[in-house]
């Protein structure tokens, strides 16, 4: 069965969720190759086996992971021409997708992005403008690059005792360009991250202030869910702008999402509207996310969330 | 200082966005165009670099006819001048031969630093800025929320998962923005009226030294093969709280599961 590499995505060694999606993804396809690079790899390698990682290729030199995105690369398309892969997968995170971009241009091959679903001969799903169309692409030249999006998968172990491979590459002065001087991790606290928590829930304008936002706080924390917040709320102040959901800011496609105080304007349906189950709560019965939801309440935030949030925390 | 800024004319999200149904491609006339909103962003901060180092800012852009709005927005908020690719044998490009396009023509025009936003609102790829990067072969410094240039150095934050990296590199350089970055500026009633006297230079595939076998569907390496109005939504189930709002959605929460 041909190999199809798999990018591991981990922060120093922590593995993210969507590496796992990928590595079932790639297992119902081909022969899982996971990619390594970086530090860290010893106490990430039996969660990589548990998914089902037929092989593992480790490069852990530590000049890969100083430098934007290049050199990640540059490392798979050596590994590409090395290896004749029959497709290379990528978390289509933010640097999944130039990673994948500059790949694309190294081994003249096609890439499809933000794939939701893959079926045979790696035709990609997509979900486009803002879920209104779901169109079917793929790759026409060389080697398939796919990104795919956290959370379109379900993750699921297949126990292996994977093969390692030290692998290295002798970088070019290319990619070399960016330095990273500092990497500045935020506390995220408990809380799941947003592009791959199962459950989001967001706050919008009817919140109300910054102070209100621990309501949601409050209500996400009972679900184990991320808080996200929309356009209207960032832009205020209320919440940092890195958690915005929306066409500008991070899509998000949970198995759940609750959106709270929002009217669901074009600008934040283009970044959860793929989300599985949707429930909302907001004042205005005409509010255009009542269009979407699964469940929605019309009525007072200040009185629904909180009592939502004590019923959640009883059935426990 | 010459900066250049690539923008694209999307179909504005607040419209209905279609493809064709022939080359599958996106359907131009069915929306109204505008400039991608985070190459406003792109614009702002091109301008703002050119009022404290000096130098030029030129305005990038292919695609139809229409997308000379796209240019004209952005020369009244403050842009120099602008080049406008446009040609039939562009039209179905996808992320891999628009970036080859624009590097044809970013070696044909020079530059110092090349700003965009960090995706379109229409393909949402993400990818063009790091294409451009790899192509030119210059320092990729992408996903920025704030940038310093101070005469060949750039230094800037990049947004990542965990939360950001500081990031330097040597001008030239591909640099892609962030909606914080900064707050663009609407065009001055001015700035809209001189932007009517500002050059705009076309160029067609051949002026640029783009070889037409390589862009448009032809060369595209990316195929869609179908595609279809998602399956429309069940319709919800919508309550009014009469006291009892919370409860009753922690019910359906249970009854599926999720508590």
């Amino acid at each position: 069965m041909a190999e199809i590499l798999v990018l591991v995505d981990h922060v120093d060694g922590e593995v993210k969720k969507v590496t796992f999606e990928l590595l079932t993804l790639a297992r119902a396809h081909g022969e899982a190759a996971a990619v390594w690079i970086g530090p860290g790899y010893e106490g990430a390698k039996d969660k990589l086996a548990e998914y089902g990682a037929a092989k593992v290729y480790v490069a852990a030199d530590e000049e890969l992971t100083s430098y934007v995105v290049a050199p990640k690369a540059e490392l798979l398309a050596q590994l590409v021409a090395d290896k004749s892969p029959a497709a290379v997968l990528v978390p289509a995170t933010g640097e999944g997708k130039e990673i994948a971009g500059r790949l694309a241009v190294k081994i003249d091959s096609g890439v499809l992005t933000d794939v939701v679903g893959l079926a045979d001969d790696f035709v990609g799903e997509h979900s486009i403008f803002g879920g209104a169309i779901v169109s079917h692409a793929k790759v026409s030249k060389g080697t398939p690059i796919v990104a795919v999006r956290p959370n379109s998968t379900a993750p699921e172990a297949s126990p292996s005792t994977p093969e390692e491979e030290q692998v290295s590459v002798s970088l070019s002065d290319a990619a070399k360009g960016t330095h990273v001087v500092e990497k500045v991790v935020q506390e995220k606290g408990e809380r799941p991250e947003l592009t791959e928590a199962a459950i989001v829930v967001s706050g919008g304008r009817g919140v109300g202030g910054a102070d209100n936002f621990k309501l949601i706080e409050d209500l996400a924390d009972s679900l184990g869910a991320a808080v996200g917040a929309s356009r209207a709320a960032t832009d205020a102040g209320w919440y940092p702008h890195s958690f915005q959901v929306g066409q500008t800011g991070k899509t998000v496609s949970p198995q759940l999402y609750v959106a709270v105080g929002i009217s669901g304007a074009i600008q934040h349906r283009a970044g959860m509207q793929t989300s599985k189950t949707i429930v909302a709560i907001n004042k205005d019965s005409e509010a255009p996310i009542f269009e979407l939801v699964d469940y929605g309440v019309v009525g007072d935030l200040f009185q629904v969330a909180p009592q939502l949030t004590e019923e959640i925390k009883k059935r426990k | 200082m010459n900066i250049v800024v690539c923008v694209k004319q999307v179909p504005d999200t607040a419209t209905e966005r279609k493809l064709k149904s022939g080359d599958k491609t996106l359907d131009r006339e069915a929306a109204d165009g505008v400039i991608n909103e985070l190459d406003e962003y792109a614009v702002e901060e091109a301008l703002t670099i050119k009022e404290a180092q000096g130098g030029e800012v030129t305005v990038l852009t292919m695609g139809p006819e229409k997308a000379a709005d796209s240019i004209r927005k952005a020369l009244a908020m403050g842009a120099d001048k602008a080049v406008h690719v446009s040609d039939e044998a562009l039209v179905g490009s996808d992320a891999l031969s628009t970036s080859y396009a624009l590097t044809q023509v970013l070696k044909k025009i020079g530059f110092d630093l090349v700003i965009l936003g960090s995706e379109s609102t229409d393909a949402r790829t993400g990818m063009l800025a790091a294409m451009l990067s790899e192509r030119l072969g210059v320092p990729q410094v992408t996903l920025a929320n704030k940038v310093e240039i101070d005469g060949t150095s750039i230094k800037a934050q990049r947004l990542t998962d965990y939360g950001f990296d500081r990031v330097e590199a040597t001008l030239p350089a591909v640099v892609s923005v962030v909606e914080k970055i900064n707050e663009p500026r609407y065009p001055s009633f001015k700035g809209i009226m001189a932007a009517k006297k500002k050059p705009v230079e076309k160029l067609a595939v051949a002026d640029a030294e783009i070889d037409a076998a390589l862009v448009g569907l032809t060369g595209a390496s990316t195929e869609v093969v179908d595609f279809a109005d998602a399956p429309p939504r069940e319709k919800g189930q919508i309550v009014k709280d009469e006291g009892d709002g919370g409860s009753k959605a922690a019910e359906f929460l249970a009854s599926k599961k999720f508590i």
